[in-house]
């Protein structure tokens, strides 16, 4: 018993991270931080610590800095949050990022023990999303955030999300058209089966009545389920474009128009439980193909990168102004770990300025007084004042971000397999429907007008329109088992065709601030002390890193100093002659070590040796593997930063497949040079700086180690931790596209044989009704049976 | 045998009042979040012992 109490001491109670050294002790119960402790008081003062009783640790560390929601005061903004006010309670949504298991759920649906002002909250997980319902006059907009936030679960709020969504909800009712069809199509089957089984003499009356039901049914059908196709049919028919809605919008109207002369003809049965099942197949099939991840967004831009609002100083006071009431002239207030929203003058303070996410440099940057700073770095370090040069609409990143080549839409995207096949096929189906018709005419009118619609009928493409949706669905499902999640199911083929692969470095292959560094100076700390302020005054990266790790010690003066760019520094102080670079650059014999990953720093002190730094940049694990993709496929590396790594990185690329120091623009260029040679490209990147060629690639993948967080436009988004699995999801995609190809051929041979009844003008309704849902059940069966095996080959599964 | 006349009327009746009742509750947004009820029916509305752990 004693010794369980002894482990769990170890684990923070609230986030189960690993407590540090110092102890933070509160009821028995030990926190890895205050933070995480302040959230605990505040559950237990409120009778709320079921919240551990759900799941064992269910917080998220609150170990950072802490947050200012200043700006949710002013009634600008608070007027774009929320969905619905009035005097007595107010609606807000917010997304939370940090909603992972059932215990927040029970939590934050019972956000009224800790403020009963609160009325009624409630959580969408997989949105996560929570709505909250409240008392105006009892709590604040401000009140509420920071009540969220004290208990470890802070809204997300930026501007997307203040700018409201239009046009979010286009879903065509096709849940309802679903709905609809499933009705007719039962009511129809049920009605039909007498036929099927024969109907004696005596009860011809029924007939009748069947028949007019039957006709019935069909109406909603054609005139709101089908609607749809006919449209769509339409519209492409003036673009002078063929595609599968036009043998399919055929199909349906000629199997009502047939069904209905025959009822009202009495000259037979028609074919409406056809027509039912072929309209309720079609629109499951685009339901199918509909897959939507509630947790991600593909949409994203610079909106959702910057804040909300910005602290202006007017007078000597700071006020939260919202980020488009901007104007040039305005002070601002940057704080540690704050965007910079605006091109500006760095007026005051200290600033450390991370571009990493808008360059693809890796290192901050410091700036000086007077210089200016461009929008979408982060500071780190003290807080700055600034000068706003340039509104946020004009702003460096936005300019950027609304430039044409970025905007283009993605129209002259690869047509897919499916869209080229049934241009012919449509083609093809009209020549027999005619040529049949031309036939029997001059033998038999009626006979030919009915062998005709029986071409229509019978070739109608359904399992054809079927096939792609439900292939590349379930190879939708398989991606996202492994943590690769694509906008939707065109992508799975685009990903089939790539030829070339484009990799960004800076948060793509390396991870931000994941290099380790050995020291193997022999040196005193007087000569540390002398290395240390020897780095501390170059800007280079390793140099950086030196000092990161020496920051212990003070800078001393320098009489002289001399960098040679890509070899080292030599410098004076008091006298001792320092010289610090390239095993060469110091004249040392020690052999550099084999590993090329590791990058090393000599130093000599008056051409004394006295020892090397070793720093090893850490890549994703993934990197091995994808590594083998290159003779297949080009491989390319495309980086913001400077080309430091380049010893370390030509194990994985080949020198003339490294380019460094390139801006988003010329990122996109390149990747429309590759375009222009025939290429199809797929990008890999993370950061604004790679939106561009993510959007002009042929296949942009945003890669992500947590898919909450912000990434930038793309086709899809790829987590960290399955780089490693690229080659697999190439092979698997090809896998999937075979399995289109040969599931088409499934369905024409259906198609085939089904014509060559429907031809000599004799189809009788029960075989239009067994084949068309057994080509449909044999090709969603197949489909999803060869995509499972597909996916145990790649080992995706 | 006119009796089917009915039986049918009642089926195909029973079968627009569900048709009815879906669309009823597509409309009152019973279909907008398909997970979180499934959590949340296991979650106890009061807290049995709290002072136990």
């Amino acid at each position: 018993m004693k010794q369980t109490a002894i482990d769990k001491q170890t684990i923070c109670y609230h986030c189960g991270n690993d407590c540090a050294d110092e102890q933070i002790e509160l009821d028995q119960k030990v926190f890895c931080c205050n933070g995480c402790r302040e959230v605990y008081s505040i559950l237990s003062k409120s009778g709320l610590c079921n919240y551990y009783t759900y799941n064992a640790h269910p917080g998220v560390s609150q170990e950072k800095a802490s947050k200012r929601f200043d700006y949710l005061k002013e009634p600008s903004i608070i007027k774009d949050l929320i969905d619905y006010s009035d005097e007595k309670f107010t609606i807000v949504t917010f997304y939370i990022p940090d909603i992972h298991c059932s215990s927040c759920i029970w939590l934050i649906e019972h956000l009224n023990r800790v403020n009963p002002a609160v009325h009624y909250s409630r959580v969408d997980f997989l949105r996560k999303q929570v709505n909250i319902r409240f008392d105006t006059k009892g709590i604040t907009l401000h009140e509420l955030v920071m009540l969220l936030y004290s208990i470890g679960y802070e809204p997300l709020i930026s501007l997307q999300d203040v700018v409201k969504k239009q046009a979010s909800d286009k879903k065509d009712n096709l849940v309802r058209k679903i709905a609809v069809a499933g009705f007719c199509f039962g009511n129809v089957m049920l009605l039909s089966f007498p036929e099927y089984l024969g109907i004696s003499v005596y009860e011809q009356s029924f007939r009748q009545f069947f028949g007019w039901l039957n006709l019935l049914f069909c109406l909603p059908i054609v005139l709101y389920s089908g609607t749809g196709y006919f449209k769509s049919a339409w519209t492409n028919l003036k673009n002078k474009v063929l595609n599968i809605d036009l043998p399919l919008a055929l199909g349906i109207a000629v199997l009502f128009v047939r069904t209905a002369a025959e009822i009202l003809t009495h000259t037979g049965s028609g074919f409406a439980d056809t027509l039912c099942g072929l309209v309720f197949f079609l629109l499951v099939g685009k339901f199918v193909q509909r897959k939507t991840y509630y947790h991600l967004s593909f949409e994203r831009d610079y909106r959702s990168f910057f804040p909300v609002a910005v602290q202006v100083i007017n007078d000597d006071r700071e006020k939260s102004v919202p980020l488009s009431d901007i104007q040039v002239g305005q002070r601002i207030l940057i704080h540690n770990n704050e965007i910079i929203p605006a091109d500006a003058i760095l007026l005051k303070g200290d600033a450390r300025v991370d571009f990493s996410f808008v360059t693809g440099e890796s290192v901050p940057v410091n700036k000086v007084l007077g210089e200016v700073v461009y929008a979408g770095g982060r500071q780190t370090g003290e807080a700055i004042e600034l000068e706003v040069v340039k509104p946020v609409s004009q702003s460096y990143l936005t300019r950027l971000w609304n430039n044409e080549a970025f905007t283009r839409t993605q129209e002259n995207r690869m047509q897919t397999f499916s869209e080229k096949v049934s241009k012919y096929f449509t083609i093809v189906l009209l020549i027999i429907a005619f040529s049949s018709f031309i036939f029997w005419f001059p033998f038999d009118v009626h006979r030919a007008i009915s062998a005709f619609t029986a071409v229509l009928i019978i070739a109608c493409p359904c399992a054809l329109a079927l096939s792609t949706p439900f292939t590349m669905s379930a190879a939708l499902s398989i991606f996202d088992k492994n943590f690769f999640y694509l906008k939707n199911t065109a992508v799975v083929e685009q990903l089939a065709h790539i030829k070339t692969i484009v990799l960004d470095k800076t948060g793509t292959i390396t991870i931000n601030g994941d290099t380790s560094i050995v020291s193997l100076i022999t040196g005193s700390d007087a000569e540390k002390q002398m290395i240390y302020s020897v780095c501390a005054n170059s800007t280079h990266p390793l140099s950086r890193l030196i000092c990161q790790y020496l920051n212990s010690y003070s800078k001393l003066n320098i009489t002289s100093y001399y960098e040679v760019p890509g070899r080292g520094i030599t410098a004076d102080i008091d006298g001792h002659f320092i010289r610090v670079g390239s095993a060469k650059f110091v004249n040392t014999v020690q052999l550099a070590s084999s590993s090329a990953q590791k990058t090393e720093v000599h130093v000599s002190i008056n051409e004394k040796y006295i020892g090397y730094f070793s720093i090893e940049q850490h890549y994703r694990d993934g990197m091995t593997t994808v590594k083998s993709l290159s003779p297949s496929y080009g491989l390319y590396l495309l980086s913001g930063d400077h080309g430091h790594e380049r010893d370390a990185l030509s194990s994985m690329f080949s020198t003339e497949d490294m380019f460094f120091e390139r801006t988003p623009q010329e990122k996109l260029e390149f990747i429309k040079q590759l375009q222009q040679k025939g290429n199809k490209v797929m990008m890999i990147g993370d950061g604004l700086n790679d939106a561009g060629a993510l959007k002009q690639s042929d296949l942009g993948i945003a890669i992500t180690d947590n898919v909450n967080n912000f990434s930038p436009g793309s086709d899809a988004i790829l987590d960290g931790r399955s780089l490693k699995k690229l080659p697999a999801f190439l092979k698997f995609s090809k896998d999937a596209l075979h399995i289109v190809y040969i599931s088409f051929c499934i369905s024409l041979t259906y198609n085939v044989v089904g014509l060559s009844y429907a031809v000599s003008g004799k189809l009788s309704p029960l075989i239009a009704a067994i084949l068309m849902p057994l080509s449909t059940f044999t090709i969603i069966s197949f489909t999803s049976v060869a995509t499972h095996l597909a996916a145990r080959k790649r080992k995706l599964l | 045998m006119s009796i089917i006349y009915f039986l049918i009327g009642c089926s195909v009746l029973l079968a627009l009042i569900f048709l009815g009742a879906f669309f009823w509750a597509q409309r009152h947004g019973q279909h907008d979040d398909l997970y979180t009820p499934s959590v949340r029916i296991l979650l106890d509305d009061e807290p049995e012992n709290e002072q136990k752990k």
